[in-house]
């Protein structure tokens, strides 16, 4: 079933490929269509899923499955390395509390992405088989859980990211795309080293062959005591971390590696913004999570702090940018880094109120950000423009339009009720009771005022008041004796059309149902969060 | 004074010839074929002659069964120890037989050929002959032998290099390449008559055991010899500092000889270097420490990041896309000297593996720069722009040939750095700092790799041309199943892995 979910975007790619490319529709319909499989399959996932078992290591008794689900391990490839002996790489995939909401989050943001690119014009076929693709390695990432796959998966992401950005982008589009794949590139090579370090070090308990399984490598007591990463090896272990940790926080992206954020969701169709805010930023806590802290849980405990600050600095310094955007959309790129700071914080905090809340927030922030991108790129499809002061008075000439922000721009600053409030709680309850994030929560809380500054200062310069002079837009009083305004280039319906509610009513609806009973996704995320932060706890790890 | 031998003698050397022609079939046979291709050309004359394109492809295709037959044969040194045959040199003779063929299929595709050329009769028999020289190269065990092999190759290849007799840039290119061969192959000749003074031997095997009897590897004649005879298969590899003639060959060259060369002689080069370094050189695998003398590791990881470093640098700066790929086959002969530098079993079978990535992955990427250069007339970067919609085929081709020299999965490229990689890391933390080297670098290829696609995809066509960039259906099938070939060997590496696993035993050494 996983694998299925996996590859069904790239069925639907491999259809469209033999579909002439005059013919946009069916190319659509069928992304659409195996996006809604994958969706249903989700769903399938969720219901049958086993919230008790924790995942994150191997079992108990050495069970190299672990307490993960919907296993699917099958042996992929088996080479004899001369003078070194057996090389297995294995398709191994399954999912814990931690991947399955991130699954059910690439699913639906896949899903409404799709339903955002239908106004794409331009070269339908290709964008459409890049998309799929992209959709296919972001789902395969979340699942693989041997090393090898989890790396082929991920750097799959990088090519149709680029030309998606590339072909179908802004104008600077070259710049930002090139950018993008460099940034990602240097961060996932040393990625690369540090695998091959590992497969050296971890031996699988059963066949004792040197394995890939990140389970295995997740159990501190398959590892060869003097191997490059084994635990004597304690100046290596440090340097990997740091690494690996640098590779995830390119992507995340944190401070100071977070400058090719901005230039890419300015530069991207608005639904690649979607599934890069929505999606692919969740890879690098993803991996920080999954593949980071338990493999190297001592250097975890030893640097907890420096993430904490860094995170603060992202909370902090995002907002500050924020605050001084005049395009929309790079007002909500930085919010997007300010908001992901959250999340470091939380992982920083190392119990499980943190924890859990960072997990929490990666889902929240999926979906709202994919909902502050797609409103976005709502208004700049009538205005083509996104200056924040070209507009004014919008509340009252699109309301539904303007409500549907209020509520996105209030979930994202964290008003309680919805469901940006909860996770955004747990991380600084989390931050608060641990002693050594305590300060820097201190300090960082100060984030959710400025955050509350630059979303409500927009919503106030766009919706409310008057139109500006030089606007891009005019009032005209139409026949009913009503005043009307009027986008030039946009002959669409004036207010949100049928398919922008149908994409922005069901994240709505989630933000606002997650926001009053956080259950189905919190019941999820308990036990393996409590089974990771006992496996990083220092008492745990002064018995090894 | 020079005594006649005996009769006994005499008997007995006709004995072991007899014997060694046994081993020898491969080259006899590709020699006929040689001589068979001189004379049809002789016999028909015609301008674009398709017939002696096809009799090259099949009589390459049927050396193939020889060469297979070989397997059978114990491996072992005759011609008295000149020549040998083992899994080592039977992988050389598949990879330059291959690399012929496809030279050939290049050639085929080629438009300016029918341009600038009156007769090509003799080029597929020196495309033959290049093919017995780099055979030879990988199976030479005596100093003689290597130095003739290597001037069968090279000869061959400066009369290739400049076969657009009315081309300015080819016969410049010739010219160049002529001057620094000859250069090079000179010290290195030095280099072998030093060595030969050393230890009175021509044969590798012996100036091995000599070498580590005498201790005469810590003198400074032997270090004067390692540093001469290093020029000549640094030349041959078209590793820096002894890179120079590799830019302006490869852009003036014709595009397919640019392929050969860029593939197969340095192929060739390294089986040389491989065979010479392993078997001539005294060292143990034990650890690094005890290798004793010159220290040809130290001198080899000098050539390598120098490679590595430049080729991918300086490529950043290119216009010309044959310039480009001549200064990232730059780049690659360091990734490969890499798997070298390890010294073992381990690191053969990743170099090895890399060649074959690499093989495919060139020879592709040169032959959707051909089909392009017959519709736009050029290989500038400029006039790539807007491809990707008017030769989509080609387009997504030269992606994913671009996509593996950079080293990025799920491409066969990938494969092979990941083996390099390991092969270093296998060895420790010792040899990191050329790992990560190699790391840095292949993200800077990325950027003057993606330069291709972003041309191809991201940009608009300077002028409508409004033609049909139409390639035909071979082409198409040729580079839609070399394209499938990058991926599916990306995917599945064992048949590849387990190959040149096999390949990676040389006779008279036994690699740990």
């Amino acid at each position: 079933m996983l694998s299925l979910i996996v590859f069904l975007p790239i069925i639907a790619g491999l259809i469209i490929l033999a579909v002439p490319s005059s013919q946009k529709q069916i190319i659509r319909i069928v992304s659409l269509l195996a996006a809604l499989a994958q969706g249903v399959l989700a769903v399938l996932i969720w219901k049958d899923y086993n919230p008790a078992l924790p995942g994150i290591t191997a079992g108990p008794n050495g069970s190299p499955l672990g307490s993960f689900q919907f296993v699917e391990r099958v042996p992929w490839i088996n080479l004899d390395l001369a003078g070194f002996g057996p090389l297995n790489i294995e398709y191994f995939i399954g999912v814990d509390g931690i991947s399955i909401t991130m699954v059910i989050l690439t699913a639906l943001v896949s899903a409404i992405g799709v339903l955002s690119s239908w106004p794409i014009q331009k070269q339908v076929k290709g964008y459409f088989i890049l998309y799929n693709l992209l959709a296919t390695a972001m789902m395969g990432c979340f699942v693989a859980l041997d090393f090898f796959l989890f790396y082929v998966f991920w750097e799959v992401m990088l090519l149709p990211m680029y030309f998606l950005i590339g072909i179908w982008g802004g104008p600077n589009r070259e710049y930002a795309a090139i950018k993008f794949f460099l940034y990602t590139l240097f961060g996932s090579v040393f990625m690369l080293l540090v695998m091959i370090g590992l497969y050296f070090s971890v031996t699988d308990p059963v066949t004792g062959n040197h394995t890939f399984s990140l389970v295995a490598m997740a159990t501190q007591s398959n590892y060869i005591k003097d191997a490059i990463l084994g635990p004597d090896n304690v100046v290596w272990r440090y340097v990997a971390f740091i690494v690996l940790f640098i590779g995830f926080a390119i992507k995340v992206p944190m401070f100071p590696f977070h400058t090719w954020l901005p230039d890419a969701h300015v530069e991207a169709p608005t639904p690649i913004s979607v599934i890069l805010a929505g999606v692919l930023l969740k890879l690098g806590t993803y991996g920080m999570i999954r593949i980071n802290f338990p493999l190297f849980p001592e250097v975890f405990q030893a640097g907890m702090y420096v993430i904490g600050i860094f995170g603060a600095i992202n909370i902090i310094y995002g907002a500050f940018c924020a605050l001084a955007q005049q395009d929309l959309k790079k007002m909500v790129a930085y919010s997007s880094i300010s908001h992901m700071g959250y999340v470091l914080l939380g992982l920083s905090a190392g119990n499980s109120e943190g924890m859990v809340g960072a997990l929490y927030q990666m889902f929240n922030h999926g979906t709202i950000t994919a909902m502050l991108f797609l409103l976005v790129g709502v208004i700049y499809d009538r205005a083509h423009t996104r200056q924040i002061d070209k507009f004014g008075g919008l509340a009252s000439y699109m309301p539904v339009y303007a409500g549907l922000v209020t509520v996105a721009w209030f979930a994202s600053l964290g008003l309680p009720g919805l469901s940006g409030f909860i996770s955004e709680a747990l991380v600084f309850v989390g931050a608060f009771s641990s002693v050594t994030t305590r300060y820097i929560a201190m300090v960082s809380v100060l984030g959710i005022v400025f955050g509350a500054a630059y979303l409500l200062w927009s919503l106030q310069r766009m919706f409310l008041g008057q139109r500006k002079p030089g606007a891009a837009y005019d009032v005209v009083t139409g026949d009913d004796g009503h005043e009307h305004i009027h986008f030039h280039d946009w002959n669409g319906k004036l207010d949100l059309d049928a398919r922008e509610l149908t994409m922005l009513v069901p994240l709505v609806i989630i933000t606002i149902v997650l926001g009053i009973y956080p259950m189905p996704i919190l019941g999820m995320l308990t036990a393996s969060i409590n089974k990771l932060v006992e496996v990083l706890s220092p008492v745990v790890l002064s018995q090894l | 004074m020079f005594e006649l031998p005996s009769g006994a003698e005499i008997q007995s050397i006709i004995a072991s010839l007899k014997a060694s022609v046994g081993f020898f079939i491969p080259e006899i046979y590709l020699s006929v074929l040689f001589m068979l291709l001189i004379v049809i050309d002789l016999v028909t004359k015609s301008k674009k002659n398709i017939l002696l394109s096809l009799i090259t492809l099949s009589g390459l295709t049927g050396s193939l069964f020889f060469i297979y037959q070989q397997h059978s044969l114990q491996s072992s040194e005759f011609f008295f120890g000149m020549y040998v045959l083992d899994e080592f040199a039977l992988f050389f003779k598949y990879f330059f037989v291959l690399s012929g063929m496809l030279a050939v299929v290049v050639t085929m595709a080629d438009d300016q050929f029918d341009r600038e050329v009156k007769s090509i009769g003799e080029y597929y028999a020196l495309i033959v002959s290049m093919v017995i020289g780099m055979i030879m190269m990988a199976s030479s065990q005596d100093l003689l032998m290597i130095f003739l092999s290597m001037e069968l190759v090279s000869f061959t290849a400066y009369i290739l290099t400049g076969y657009f007799k009315k081309n300015q840039r080819s016969s410049e290119a010739a010219l160049k390449y002529l001057i620094y061969g000859a250069v090079s192959s000179g010290l290195m000749v030095y280099g072998f008559s030093l060595l030969y003074g050393l230890t009175a031997q021509t044969n590798l095997i012996k100036i091995g055991i000599e070498l580590a009897a005498t201790g005469a590897d810590k003198s400074l004649v032997m270090m004067l010899a390692s540093l001469l005879i290093i020029t000549g298969f640094g030349y041959k590899i078209g590793a820096v500092p002894f890179h120079f003639w590799a830019p302006d060959v490869y852009e003036g060259a014709p595009t397919p000889i640019t392929a050969y060369l860029s593939v197969a002689s340095k192929a060739a080069g390294f089986a040389l270097l491989m065979r010479f370094f392993y078997v001539a050189i005294p060292h143990s695998t034990a650890t690094l420490s005890s290798i004793v003398g010159i220290d040809w590791v130290t001198l080899l990881m000098i050539l390598s990041v120098a490679s590595m470093i430049y080729g991918n640098v300086v490529a950043l700066w290119q216009k010309n896309v044959k310039r480009l790929l001549a200064y990232s086959s730059i780049a690659h002969a360091g990734y490969l000297l890499l798997g070298l530098i390890v010294m073992g079993k381990f690191g053969t079978q990743a170099t090895l593996f890399y060649l074959l990535s690499y093989f495919l992955v060139n020879f592709g990427a040169f032959y959707v720069v051909i089909l392009i250069a017959n519709k736009t007339g050029s290989e500038n970067l400029d006039d790539y722009k807007g491809l990707g919609k008017t030769m989509p085929v080609a387009g997504a081709a030269l992606t994913v040939f671009l996509v593996s020299l950079v080293g990025l999965p799920p491409t066969v490229g990938f494969i092979g750095k990941l083996m390099i990689f390991s092969a270093l890391l296998a060895k420790g933390s010792v040899y990191l700092w050329l790992a990560f080297i190699g790391i840095m670098t292949s993200v800077i290829s990325l950027y003057y790799y993606m330069l291709i696609p972003l041309n191809m995809y991201l940009r608009e066509p300077q002028q409508a041309t409004g033609k049909a960039m139409n390639t035909g259906i071979v082409p198409k099938v040729i580079m839609s199943v070399l394209m499938a070939l990058t991926i599916y060997f990306g995917l599945f590496f064992t048949s590849l892995s387990d190959f040149s696993k096999y390949s990676s035993s040389l006779f008279g050494i036994v690699l740990q």
